[in-house]
This record gives structure tokens, sequence and C-alpha cells, in this order.
């Protein structure tokens, strides 16, 4: 199945996803990483701006650059590995009320209880293809904590358009990384 | 501008945004084979117009342009000190035009100066030779790939693998396994059998040097690296961990002397995305030809 979605994303439409459904991401899009997760889950505030409820967190560390005009100009954009915010995921995605995580890799039980309890999904986009990826980045609006946390670490809202991810972990508490993870085991335990 | 700076830059940019065609070739051959209508074949279909699009933008292929690793091959007397200094301009202005992120971080201080320069970045490895030839490699290693890198001291008793090749055999499909999608398979795998704890890693990205249609001259190490790449892409991890039939694209093992009291083996995992140029250079510094 094929969905399209933009922020600010209901419980409801979330609750349609299914493990495996490919999706096009438009609107509004947030990045935060390693740095931001570890800010919030201490209890940092979100700056003055913004705004996760029913919106979009990417985890991306973004190459970006000022153009001749002054704007900011995004040349590269992938996501980065998920695991690594598996201690905070959970907790933040509650906490402002996030409904969609879009990173690389997957997550594991917390955040997927998480999912399922909250009503959100991981949406998994295509590691390392930062081209293809930010051609969909038509906007950037506005940079955060740019000053603290350096460029890559920095909040950056994005207005995207067609962002392609797939659903990998729903809010069912359905995880393709699991399955996957369960099968290759069992393929891996026979040529041993 | 120096010549030997501008030759760097240009090695640089190259690496960044373009693929090596060997690595092209395994990935259409990845996408030919998975079937129509999944997830894996998309991901590889985007992948394969990701790769277009930064040769012809010549842009990042992936925005994580990761460890900087010079491989030098210098004559005798060629000033390495000079070569260094070169190297870091060099990165430092690659960064400048965006070929580089962002991507060094002070590791006490969580400060990124934005330069990429800093102790171990960027990281060259100088090989002096008695010929006349002047070559540098540049490999850049993304930290996700990175990552999903292991080192195993063998025998191994929950894998059970022994001090020989066939525990070598386990202990490098349980590093795929515990991989699944998250070093952006498929990957390609450098293996070093021996060695200390650090030279067993280092030499392990010395595999990464070669093409991936070569094969290896030891006859026992080609059977190894044919065995593991059929094995691997039979588990059904796929790009990305989206399942599917290509986990790997190539696998590559070399062999280090050990003590007697240790049995490493290091396994790096290097991404789809796998950015490795090489130029021979004239005294002068200027690029005489590629070596991809």
């Amino acid at each position: 199945m094929s969905h399209n979605l933009s922020s600010p994303i209901s419980e409801e439409a979330i609750r349609e996803l299914k493990v495996g459904d490919q999706v096009l991401i438009s609107g509004t899009v947030f990045t935060g990483r390693d740095a931001v997760h570890k800010y919030l889950h201490d209890g940092g505030e979100l700056p003055d701006g913004v705004n996760l409820d029913g919106g979009i967190l990417y985890h991306c560390g973004p190459v970006v650059l000022p153009d001749d005009n002054g704007e900011w100009k995004v040349t590269a954009a992938g996501p980065t590995t998920s695991i690594r915010e598996e201690p905070y995921q959970g907790d933040i995605m509650k906490q402002f009320g996030i409904r969609g995580v879009i990173g690389k890799g997957g997550m594991a039980d917390k955040t997927l209880a998480a999912c399922k309890e909250h009503g959100a999904v991981y949406l998994h986009a295509i590691g390392g293809a930062a081209q293809v990826l930010a051609e969909c980045i038509i906007k950037v609006r506005n940079v955060y904590m740019l000053e603290e946390f350096g460029s890559p670490e920095a909040i950056w809202e994005f207005e995207v358009k067609d962002f392609p991810a797939v659903v990998t972990m729903d809010s069912h508490g359905e995880s393709l990384h699991k399955d996957i993870l369960a099968k290759s085991e069992e393929a891996l335990a026979q040529r041993r | 501008m120096s010549r030997l700076r501008e030759s760097l830059i240009e090695l640089i940019r190259r690496t960044s945004a373009e693929i090596p065609d060997d690595v092209q070739t395994a990935i259409l051959r990845g996408l030919e084979q998975e079937k129509e209508g999944t997830i894996a074949k998309s991901a590889l279909e985007i992948i394969e117009r990701n790769i277009g699009l930064a040769k012809s933008k010549s842009q990042p292929i992936c925005q994580d342009t990761g460890s900087i690793l010079f491989y030098i091959d210098c004559t005798v007397g060629m000033n390495q000190v000079e070569f260094e200094q070169e190297a870091r301009e060099a990165v430092k202005e690659a960064t400048k035009l965006g070929y580089l992120r962002q991507n060094s971080v002070d590791s006490v201080t969580g400060k990124n100066d934005g330069t990429n320069l800093g102790p171990g970045s960027p990281n060259l490895h100088f090989h002096q030779h008695t010929s006349d030839d002047i070559s540098v490699r540049l490999v850049l290693k993304g930290g996700g790939c990175e990552n999903v890198g292991a080192q195993f001291s063998l025998p191994n008793t929950k894998l059970a693998a022994d001090r020989d090749l066939d525990g070598c055999r386990k202990v490098i499909l349980e590093a795929v396994h515990q991989a699944q999608g998250k070093g952006c398979g498929p990957g390609v795998l450098g293996v070093c059998i021996g060695g200390d704890r650090a030279s067993g890693y280092e030499f392990s990205k010395r595999e990464f040097l070669r093409r991936l249609d070569d094969r290896n001259t030891d006859p026992k190490l080609d059977e190894l690296e044919q065995d593991i790449l059929k094995t691997a892409n039979e588990l059904g991890i796929g790009p990305m961990g989206f399942g599917g039939k290509t986990t790997l694209l190539g696998v590559k093992i070399g062999a280090a002397n050990r003590v007697p009291a240790s049995y490493f083996v290091s396994v790096s995992y290097m991404c789809w995305a796998f950015r490795r140029h090489g130029a021979t250079l004239a005294n002068d510094g200027e690029i005489t030809g590629w070596l991809y």
C-alpha cells in the first residue's frame, strides 16, 4: 500500500499504517539526532518555534550550506542510524506528541511499545540516499540550536515534498526488523 | 594554492560524489536480482538514482562523509610532513565546498569546529617504497557502517567457533547477522584474520582498497570469500534489512600474523555508499591517472 502523509498527523491516520506500507511525506519535518535526544530526555525545552505535536522527527545530520542570497541550501540529507536514540525515543515521542520518526536501521522494543501505546510509526528512509532525499527538501525554514550542537546535530526545520519512506514499525506492535532478524537467524542456523 | 592541494581536493570531491564503477556494477546486479514490487527492489532503485544524482551534481553520495582515510604510497625522500599539511588544508577546503560534511567532533568537549581537522582527522597512512611512483588512495567511511564492525577472539564458545577457517566463517557470518540492515546494506566486508586488536581492524580496512571484482590470490581465503558472499545472500536480510537477496556486494579477507596466544578476526563493514578512489601523482602533485 502507498500512502501520503503530511503533518500534523492524527492518531487515526497513523493507526491505518501497517508494516511494509510505502509512504510519501510532505509538509514540515524537524531533524533531531543524538544531541537533541539526550538534551530533551534530560529535561531540556524545545526552542520557540519547534512544535512536534502531530509532527515528524527526522534522524538526520544534513550537509547545509548558505547560498549566495544568504539562504540555507541542503546539499545532502539522508537518515542516520536510529538505534542510538532507543533509550530516549519512546519517552520523547509521548512527551511531545510525535507521530512519525524517520530514520534508518529500525529501533527496538521500547520504541515499538511507545508506538503502540501513543500511536506513532517508524518510517525507514533509504540510508545513504542523501541526494534523492535532499531533492525532496524544498525549503529550509529555520534552524535551532545551531550554536550549541553544531550543524549536523542542530534542529533543522524542513519543508519536504514526496519524501519516500517505508513503514517498518507500526502502531500495532509489528516490526519488520524483528521479523527479519528472526528469519535470518533461522536461515543462518541451517548454514552454520 | 599548491598543485598537490588542488589534486587532493579533486580526489576528495570525486570520492565523495562518484561511486567507483566496480561497486556500481555490483549494485546494479543486486537490483536485477530483487523481485519486482518489493521494498528491497524499490530501495535499490532509490540507491541507483542517488548514485546518478550525486555524480551529476558533484555532491556527497551520502551526507555522512565519514572518517577520512588516506593511504599514500610514496618515494624515498618525499616530504611526508609537507604532504600531511597539504592534505589537512585540502580537507578544510573540501569541507567549505560541501564535498565533506562538518564531521569531526572533539570527543572531550563535544565541540565541532567545522573544519574536519583534529587529532586523528584526517587519518594518513604512509607507505614508503623504492619505486618512483607516488599514489594516494582515499576511503570515506561513514559512521553507520563503522558502528556495525565487530572483532572476535577465537575460540568463541557461544558460536562454537574454533581457531581455524571454519571458526572464522562462523564469526564473520555472525557479524553479518548482527549488522542486519543497520550498516546501510547491501554492504561489503573487509576482514582481517590475525594481527592484534589494533592492527586487525587496520588491516581489515585496507581490504577496501581492493576492487570488488578481483579474486583473492590465496585459494583458501578466496574460497572463504566466495562462501561467505553466497551464504550471506541466502540469509534474507536484503537491502537496508528490508528482506531480499542482496545482503552483501562483496567480501574481502586478508590475514596477518598473530602471537600464539591470540586469534582475532576483525570485521569491518562498508555500506553500499562505498566511497573509494585513488590517483597517481607527479612529483609536483599533479594527477597523472586514476586508480579505480
